[in-house]
């Protein structure tokens, strides 16, 4: 997901400051500082349930980046014509209606993916993140920045996702995508020889838990300012 | 006649009551929405700072879900699933509605939270001055759509067991949030380590208490085959009085041991 942003941020146009300080700004903050997972709170419940095999978080990290990302300048577009009253049900459907389209293309494309992602798909329309960034973002910018705004949330977000998946499947199952990089456990090749056990207890969802409270650990320990009292 | 026919009906209440016992209690502990599949993780630790606010919020989710899962169950029923729309007549029966379900359910789900708010404000001001300010949070709380797609991915098979579904995971969810809130205002005292205070003390705290709730998991293993067996009443009174000799035989056996 990093990479993405730093792609966005080579490509320069002189004379319009698309990518300003303030809109790269946008993009990186999430990243680390201002992380909607480990800060902001938001959009935890999909970032625990699916994170036992790393490809299943990229897939989610990918598809929320796509909701986000489009749904950040659809709702930017009309956010001068959304009554406020019903602003709610408005960006409920708008979500709705991408997660359909995400959801039918993992049908179609990854079958067996799908089936495993099981309601968590559905339920990217309920992330908090998202309706989170609707409100706080899209509803008072234009749509440049709220797009640039939903990707940086959303790679922020992929970015804790990728790194969970990363050691719960590492750890785990002893695979990277499904592809075993610290030997065969029945063999007892690589590390394995040694006498190394997988341990099965990372693919249960309590250690989800865990390990993204490490990760707040790790964070807040290098960054004093973001301790809470 | 009547005799067995009475047996029969005895019978089917029987195993109609123990099929919503049983999911009551898989509802709450086994299949406990925080614990076990993370939904409402979002409000579950933003209010849950304390103890009172808590206790409003579970109330709300537990009323909500109640609410929202039999709707959708008769939405699922008889528009959404493949040949639902059968009672339009036979042409309507080789629909497939079921892509627009996320759609339908969240539309559902943000209307009856409104709905729900502005009843409640006319009839029990009382109630809507605690629970007012969490409603329209609710709408977007993903344990509200998890519990109508769990719904509706576990094929919940009747209307009654569908609102039974509804109230216990809002049970589940709310002894969840008030276990947490209530840890999390004794916490305050004790010296955490500073990175770890507030957010990351609680995931890890959620963690091991979803370790704990694993431990439910084996409650129901044996109960599932029983409700299918549908085990006739001679059969368990014939069982019963083995189990009585069995209990009399283990007694004098352990008296003898005694004795020995």
């Amino acid at each position: 997901m990093a990479e993405v942003a730093e792609q966005e941020e080579k490509v320069k146009v002189p004379k319009e400051p698309l990518f300003s300080k303030k809109n790269r700004k946008l993009i990186t903050d999430p990243l680390t500082d201002n992380n909607p997972i480990t800060i902001q709170v938001l959009g935890i419940c999909s970032a625990l349930a699916i994170t036992a095999q790393l490809k299943a978080s990229i897939v989610m990290a990918v598809s929320v980046l796509f909701v986000l990302g489009v749904g950040n300048v659809v709702i930017s577009l009309m956010r001068n014509i959304i009554p406020s009253k019903i602003r709610i049900i408005v960006q409920l459907i708008v979500v709705a209606s991408l997660v359909i389209i995400v959801d039918l293309v993992l049908k179609a494309f990854a079958y067996e993916l799908s089936k495993e992602l099981s309601v968590f798909i559905g339920l990217i329309i309920t992330n908090c993140i998202i309706m989170g960034r609707f409100e706080a973002f899209a509803l008072g910018n234009g749509p440049w920045k709220s797009f640039l705004d939903g990707i940086g949330n959303a790679a922020g977000y992929g970015l804790i996702l990728v790194i969970v998946g990363f050691f719960r499947e590492l750890l785990g199952s002893g695979t990277l995508l499904g592809i075993p990089v610290l030997g065969d456990p029945i063999e007892k090749t690589g590390l394995y020889a040694f006498g190394y056990e997988n341990n099965g207890f990372m693919l249960l969802s309590p250690m989800a838990l865990i390990v993204v409270g490490l990760i707040i650990w790790v964070q807040r320990s290098r960054n004093k300012a973001l301790i809470e009292d | 006649m009547w005799g067995k026919v009475a047996k029969d009906a005895l019978l089917h209440g029987r195993i109609y009551i123990m099929e919503h016992v049983e999911l009551f209690f898989k509802s709450i502990f086994i299949d406990n929405m925080v614990f076990a599949t993370f939904l409402g993780m979002c409000s579950y630790l933003a209010v849950s700072k304390k103890v009172s606010t808590a206790i409003g919020l579970g109330a709300a989710v537990i009323f909500v879900l109640a609410v929202t899962v039999p709707m959708n169950w008769l939405l699922d029923q008889y528009v959404l699933r493949e040949g639902a729309l059968a009672w339009l007549g036979p042409e309507y029966a080789s629909y497939d509605l079921s892509f627009l379900s996320f759609i339908l359910f969240i539309a559902t789900i943000a209307t009856m939270v409104q709905l729900v708010e502005i009843v409640v404000e006319k009839f029990s001001p009382s109630l809507y001055n605690s629970l007012g300010i969490f409603l329209p949070l609710i709408a977007v709380n993903c344990a509200i759509l998890g519990g109508s797609l769990f719904m509706q991915s576990r094929d919940i098979p009747s209307l009654g067991l569908a609102f039974n579904y509804g109230i216990s995971s809002g049970i589940g969810w709310f002894l969840a949030i008030l276990a947490i809130a209530a840890i999390r205002e004794k916490i305050r005292y004790s010296s955490v380590p500073a990175p770890l205070r507030g957010l990351g003390i609680t995931f890890i705290l959620t963690g091991l208490m979803a370790i704990g709730f694993m431990s439910f998991g084996g409650m129901l293993t044996g109960g599932d085959d029983g409700a299918k067996e549908e085990p006739a009443k001679e059969q368990v009174e014939h069982l019963k009085q083995l189990d009585k000799n069995k209990k009399e035989k283990e007694v004098v056996e352990q008296k003898t041991a005694l004795n020995q």
